[in-house]
């Protein structure tokens, strides 16, 4: 037997157990998680790849979305244009490729002014009581108003312009992102460890700075992907009725509605733009569902 | 209960002023005179004045204010300034279309996503959950008009079985109307149908976990009373909330889709005042929208205490 000091020679020998059972396959990190969040890479994928189309449209085998041909209007889908040209001999296919960066940013900026706006309201209703229902009452006043109404309305006073879409469509979105921030900060506010920071005498600014805006930031996430969504599918409700982008600018909800004419014989010239609508909308909406799903476990019950 | 409901209604009447008033100042927080937005582009400076003097723009915002809400009060929505006749004619002349659209589109969307998400949440993780749940998903990632076009091309124009565009009134009979609107119908029906179905799935599933089901069931209830007596009732509050809400996504829907199927209603008549900067015909049709979905609201409000006894506050 061995005394104090033992030495690695002192361990008797492991014994070596015969390969009875297969070896154990692991899956590495990223395995582990595409199978727990399919939701987050299925839809984070689709949105990658849509963003890098925006973004490489000019390289994508595209021409001048704005070209006139007169000469070659309305040929359907071929081997030279693969979308086929529309009635003023523009190719669909292009115009279908730069339209996608008009969509992607009006969702990306609508959903980030909106929701920059419906948490400086959110916070300031939730902290200044007095001002409390005085806002909400104006948020709900504002809610009430269909949004696509209000922001059709809002487009014919400010004129068509890709700005203005953002605006009028962030005017739309707002009022519900603030009561869901106001909702959280109603709830923190009574949490142990603000209380306890108020008890320490915390300044207001550094209690929202610290506690509140970071556990916000969850609900606020998933609910932008949602206003994102909502902010594109209004956009080109609004560009195909003729309220939204100008012409001059090729976007999806554009393209559409120049095609409206003649979509009974020629119905490609609506068709590729609402398929790349609909796979760009159901892309935010599946990673705004998985993230959902993902940081907040509680919520994947409810919705 | 009669105190609920009075204080309910009292609760809507600041909100509707609030809309009244945000729907009669969107006219004047454009940039730029107000008469010579609606004069248009093309407008000489006699019509500029002329609009002017008829909008009263010389008086201060509050009184003119006071009178249009006064107006309003009385059933008078101002006139068109492009067809000179009363809004509230103009109104009159188009609700049935919309009116019908509307009512067909909650009926059948109630009818189907309800069941949809109740069978979803008792057969939770089978096929048919899964199925539903991705049904729903692409459903609410559709736009109004982009279904429209795709079921109008397959059941009107490839199969013929429907009609393409158009609306019949009523009075024509019950069939011509119906075989029109059921391609509207469905195409605003579905993406209602997506999101209700969903928020009924997720709701039953909350209130199926619940102690007083598994008392039902150990019981020895049947099943489908434990479903829809039990189960449904106490799950009623959110999912008519979602259908309350709903409504404003149905009216922003129906204005599309009437443009999708020509259908003769007030969302045609918004577009084309819209691009004709009607705006007296603008303001009346939103107002009318806005109203009737605070009085949806109002109604849901109602509706809970019905399901709900612990509701009276």
């Amino acid at each position: 037997m061995s005394t104090a000091t033992t030495t690695q020679t002192d361990y008797a020998a492991a014994p070596v157990l015969p390969d009875v059972l297969p070896p154990v396959k692991q899956r590495g990190p990223v395995g582990t998680f595409i199978h727990r969040h399919p939701t987050i890479v299925g839809g984070g994928t689709l949105m990658a790849i849509m963003v890098l189309i925006a973004i490489l449209a000019p390289y994508l085998g595209t021409v001048d979305p704005t070209a006139l041909a007169p000469v070659k209007r309305l040929r359907p889908p071929s081997e030279q244009y693969w979308f086929g040209t529309d009635a003023l001999g523009r190719d669909v296919y292009s115009r279908v490729i730069y339209g996608s960066r008009v969509s992607l940013i009006v969702g990306f900026a609508v959903a980030a002014i909106a929701s920059c706006i419906g948490t400086f309201i959110g916070l300031v209703s939730g902290f200044v009581r007095p001002v409390d229902a005085i806002l909400m009452r104006v948020m709900d006043g504002l809610m009430s108003i269909p949004a696509i109404l209000l922001a059709i309305a809002l487009m014919a006073l400010l004129g068509a312009s890709v700005q203005n879409v953002i605006i009028a469509v962030s005017i739309a979105e707002f009022p519900r992102v603030s009561r869901l921030i106001r909702g959280v900060v109603l709830s923190l506010r009574e949490q142990p460890f603000v209380e306890a920071s108020v008890a320490s005498g915390t300044r207001v600014p550094k209690i929202i700075w610290k506690h509140i805006l970071p556990n916000t930031l969850a609900p606020l996430m998933v609910n932008a992907t949602f206003i994102c969504a909502s902010a594109m599918i209004t956009e080109a409700a609004l560009s195909f009725i003729g309220a939204g982008t100008p012409p001059i600018i090729p976007s999806w909800g554009n393209i559409m509605a120049e095609g409206r004419a003649l979509w009974q014989i020629k119905p490609y010239i609506v068709f590729f733009p609402a398929i790349f609508l609909c796979i760009t909308v159901l892309s935010v909406n599946l990673l705004g569902d998985g993230m959902r799903d993902a940081l907040d476990p509680r919520l994947a019950k409810r919705l | 209960m009669l105190a609920y409901a009075a204080r309910r209604i009292l609760a809507t009447i600041p909100v509707m002023l609030l809309v009244a008033f945000f729907v009669f100042s969107l006219l004047y927080i454009a940039p730029g005179d107000p008469a010579a937005i609606i004069a248009g582009d093309q407008a000489t400076p006699a019509d500029v004045e002329r609009i002017r003097i008829s909008l009263g723009l010389d008086r201060p915002f509050v009184v003119r204010f006071g009178e249009w809400l006064w107006h309003i009060l009385h059933g008078d929505l101002g006139t068109s300034i492009f067809t000179n006749l009363p809004v509230s004619h103009m109104i009159q002349q188009r609700i049935e279309p919309t009116l019908s659209l509307m009512l067909l589109t909650i009926v059948f969307a109630v009818c189907v996503a309800i069941p949809l998400g109740v069978v979803a949440a008792w057969k939770q993780g089978s096929w048919i959950d899964s199925a539903v749940m991705v049904l729903a998903v692409f459903g609410f990632s559709t736009p109004v008009f982009v279904m429209g076009y795709i079921l109008a091309y397959v059941f009107a124009l490839q199969l013929d079985w429907l009609p393409v565009q158009g609306f019949n009134p009523i009075s024509d009979g019950l069939v011509p109307f119906l075989r029109n609107l059921v391609l509207p119908t469905v195409a605003l029906g579905l993406i209602f149908i997506a999101l209700l179905a969903r928020i009924t799935r997720a709701t039953m599933l909350d209130v199926l976990s619940q102690d007083y089901v598994r008392t039902a069931k150990a019981k020895g209830v049947g099943q489908r009373q434990v479903l829809f007596v039990h189960a449904l009732k106490n799950a009623a509050v959110p999912i008519i909330t979602v259908i309350g809400n709903g409504v404003a996504l149905l009216i922003g829907g129906a204005v599309v889709t009437e443009s999708v199927f020509a259908i003769p209603g007030l969302g045609r008549l918004t577009l084309d005042a819209i691009l004709r900067r009607d705006y007296p015909v603008i303001q009346g049709v939103v107002l009318l929208f806005s109203i009737s979905y605070v009085l949806v609201n109002l109604l849901v409000d109602l509706l809970y205490t019905l399901f709900d006894p612990r509701i009276r506050y």
